[in-house]
């Protein structure tokens, strides 16, 4: 199937802000999006998934691409690597033998399913994932969004797979610890 | 028994690889005994589907 280039333009503003949202860089996300697109023109599309799923899986490789030569180049910004290895920033929710304080214990979440569907809600979701130092988001992104595993991630990043974990669980922790006070947890909001 | 610091380490780690069967037993008699954990443990597995439809669905954000 031959593509013509107002067909991808109309999707470009999409996988821009896919781009942006896993960079946080707009120059960076533009250039992975022109990319995407050149080789999208240069491609092949068998029209088996939808012109957008196919566009977004090459953008998800030359995003993976770009973060590889990257921290070839230069290492990630924020943390070193010990840094990483604490988890004591969320000691606070926890007493002294490791157990939940009873003001830090998981309540259940209502209606999670009607959040998705409210506006406010993305509003608060994207100021909790801007608050992740970009590192933790970055390797959330990778996890998450772009679905890599571990070990994939790992030696994208020339990290161990310990402080793989350990990213990770800080970025949930502190993800869930944001919308809960946010959303979730505040009465005001749900419903 | 193990505390619940530990435990949510556990159910963190069970999204990104296979937990060792100790691991997983655990980690299972932990959050049957432990409503703060199991809300956790699915709130966590809730912010997988969340991010996946940020990134997806991201033409009303
Ligand atoms: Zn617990």
């Amino acid at each position: 199937m031959t593509l013509d280039h107002a067909a991808l333009a109309q999707h470009r503003p999409y996988l821009l802000r896919y781009a942006l949202q896993q960079l946080r860089d707009e120059g960076q996300a533009e250039d992975v999006v022109q990319e995407t697109l050149l080789a999208a023109l240069q491609g092949n599309f068998s029209g088996q998934s939808s012109l957008r799923t196919w566009l977004t899986s090459i953008l998800k490789h030359k995003i993976i691409d770009l973060i590889r030569r990257q921290s070839r180049e230069a290492p990630l910004p924020g943390a070193t690597d010990s840094d990483d290895d604490t988890l004591d920033d969320f000691d606070a929710l926890f007493d002294r033998r490791g157990h939940w304080t009873s003001e830090d214990t998981p309540q259940a979440w209502q209606q999670p399913n009607a959040a998705l569907e409210s506006k406010q809600f993305w509003k608060v979701y994207e100021a909790c994932a801007q608050l992740m130092p970009q590192r933790l988001a970055l390797v959330f992104s990778m996890r998450e969004v772009m679905d890599m595993d571990i070990d994939e991630i790992c030696k994208s990043l020339s990290i161990s797979a310990t402080n793989c974990s350990v990213i990770l669980y800080r970025a949930r922790m502190s993800l869930r610890l944001c919308l809960d006070k946010n959303w979730f947890g505040n009465p005001e909001k749900v419903g | 028994m193990l505390a619940c610091k530990q435990a949510t380490q556990l159910a963190s780690a069970a999204l990104d690889r296979k937990l060792s069967v100790a691991e997983q037993i655990q980690l299972r008699l932990h959050l049957a005994m432990c409503s703060g954990c199991r809300n956790f443990s699915r709130q966590i597995n809730l912010l997988r589907q969340i991010s996946q439809r940020r990134a997806e669905h991201n033409d009303d954000a």
